[in-house]
């Protein structure tokens, strides 16, 4: 059995896109993009450390362009997509881009730092090619997420019961939880939870964002 | 799910084809319906048939390497002078169209990927009409191309950073040349020959943008992964086999692509782009670093 990394045959033909690069530009902004929403607020301060293949050839593949597209919002087809920089320029975000050397585990991989006040957030993405991504770790934690099925993203404080009220929505709603992730920035601040589910239901969303003590709830599939 | 070529061929035989076992799948894995899937592909079409026009209209790239040749090949094929055919000619055109408007930063549908967007757009735009293919079929052409494509993504790959060109223009290649064997009334085995005697050829390509821009030589690789499609189509269409399976071919493939050295793997440190003239362009875009 191989490793199935492919699920959709719009892994195959698609995304639509801004070029030139899938993986460089496309993958690029929605790896933006998934953080962006992750981070759940506009960023003040933006660092990505690139690694390998995103660090010789970012320039020339407009991955800087793309993720910081993907970190104002924009998805990989945005027409504005060429002009984030200067768009985050506008918006007075402060944004830098440090190559680096060391090895990492695959060669298109992005490290993205956000800071918004004492609000931070660390994620590490790669991009497997055409367009297609996975979040390897958040805030340090190893994680695995293809964003190829249903994916919801919370962020709350950090209170008991949180997971219980969560997973009970999920639960009366009947729809099984395929994978969960916990993690959060400090004790008692602010926690993600990070939910793959088998099936998707428009009325979860408005349930989750519901929660008391719930500050953003994302979709993503 | 099928995972591999075999597999993707004998589960096609429960289906009319190889478009309706990809659309059954999909609608399996996802959660989407059978009309949302369709609605999907099309407008990944209409984006295709987009870029092309776009293209032969003529453009320019953001740093000025690449664009203006789909137009000069439109009038070329216009001309009627040419040596291998109106078909190929016209897929090649297309194929240089679609990735012109990549390298300026327009809208393409990756199929597989950016890179290498303009072969499956090529291919089928030179050949619909000929083929009298309906709105319907040309969508079935997509969903066979991508069936045949997730079976090289999860046995080798299809990043140009990960396994070479190979991958890319070399997957794309494949799976075209598959859609168009069953566009022409093929079987499910000529498709997987197709696919077959397409990365044979192809494998060992290597990735090596010049300044790692996905300009020169991607665009006019692309023109020819486009020709080697409708040759590769012809050749299983007339009954020639792989001697060696497809599924061991994109095994083959993977192998190869882990072999290639990191400089031969989009860094843009070997091959052309480390010729005088590649070193050049790059210093001349970017200055020094």
């Amino acid at each position: 059995m191989p490793d199935i990394r492919f699920h959709s045959v719009f892994d195959i033909i698609g995304p639509v896109m801004v070029g030139p690069s899938s993986s460089h530009t496309g993958g690029a902004a929605r790896i933006g993009k998934v953080v962006r929403d992750i981070f759940g607020e506009k960023p003040e301060v933006i660092t990505i450390y690139l690694y390998e293949s995103f660090a010789k050839t970012y320039r020339g593949h407009g991955t800087d362009v793309a993720l910081v597209a993907g970190l104002l919002g924009m998805a990989p087809d945005d027409p504005r997509l060429p002009e984030s920089l200067k768009l985050a320029y506008d918006q007075g975000i402060k944004v830098s881009f440090v190559p680096k050397s060391d090895k990492v585990d695959h060669p298109n991989t992005a490290h993205i730092v956000l800071q918004t006040g004492d609000h931070r957030l660390a994620v590490t993405g790669v991009s497997i090619g055409g367009g297609n991504i996975q979040i390897t770790e958040i805030n340090g934690f190893k994680i695995s997420l293809s964003m190829g099925q249903p994916t919801y993203i919370t962020i709350h404080d950090d209170v008991p019961g949180m997971i219980a009220k969560v997973t009970g929505i999920f639960s009366s709603a009947g729809i099984n939880i395929g994978t969960m992730t916990v993690t959060r920035t400090a004790k008692g601040k602010q926690a993600i939870m990070i939910i793959e589910a088998d099936d998707y239901q428009t009325d979860i969303l408005a349930k989750l964002k519901l929660l008391p003590h719930m500050r953003n709830v994302t979709y993503f599939e | 799910m099928f995972y591999t070529v075999k597999e993707l061929v004998e589960q096609s035989h429960a289906f009319p084809s190889i478009a309706a076992l990809m659309v059954h799948t999909e609608v399996e894995n996802s959660t989407r319906t059978e009309e949302q899937i369709r609605h999907l592909m099309s407008r990944n079409l209409e984006v295709m048939e987009r870029s092309v026009k776009e293209g032969i209209a003529g453009v320019k790239s953001v740093t000025g390497l690449t664009g203006g040749e789909a137009k000069k090949l439109n009038t070329y094929i216009n001309g009627q002078h040419f040596m291998s055919g109106q078909p190929i000619m016209e897929a090649v055109r297309n194929a240089i169209a679609v990735n012109e408007v990549n390298a300026k930063m327009g809208l393409i549908c990756a199929t597989p990927t950016a890179g290498s967007a303009g072969v499956l757009a090529g291919v089928l735009l030179a050949m619909r009409d000929r083929l009298h293919l309906s709105h319907d079929q040309q969508l079935d052409f997509l969903f066979t191309a991508g069936a045949f494509g997730l079976v090289i993504a999860n046995n080798a790959g299809i990043a140009g950073a990960e396994g070479g060109c190979q991958e890319e223009v070399g997957s794309a290649s494949a799976m075209a040349a598959a859609a168009l064997v069953t566009a022409n009334g093929g079987t499910a085995e000529q498709a997987a020959t197709a696919v077959a005697i397409t990365l044979q050829n192809m494998m060992g390509l290597v990735c090596d943008p010049v300044a790692g821009l996905v300009e020169v030589p991607c665009v006019k690789r692309n023109a020819l992964g486009a020709s080697q499609a409708m040759i590769s189509a012809d050749m299983a269409l007339a009954g020639c086999i792989s001697v060696i399976p497809a599924d061991e071919v994109i095994e083959a493939v993977n192998r190869v692509g882990m072999q290639l050295p990191a400089t031969l793997r989009e860094t843009g440190e070997g091959g052309l782009a480390t010729t005088p003239t590649g070193l050049r362009l790059k210093k001349k875009i970017f200055g020094k670093a």
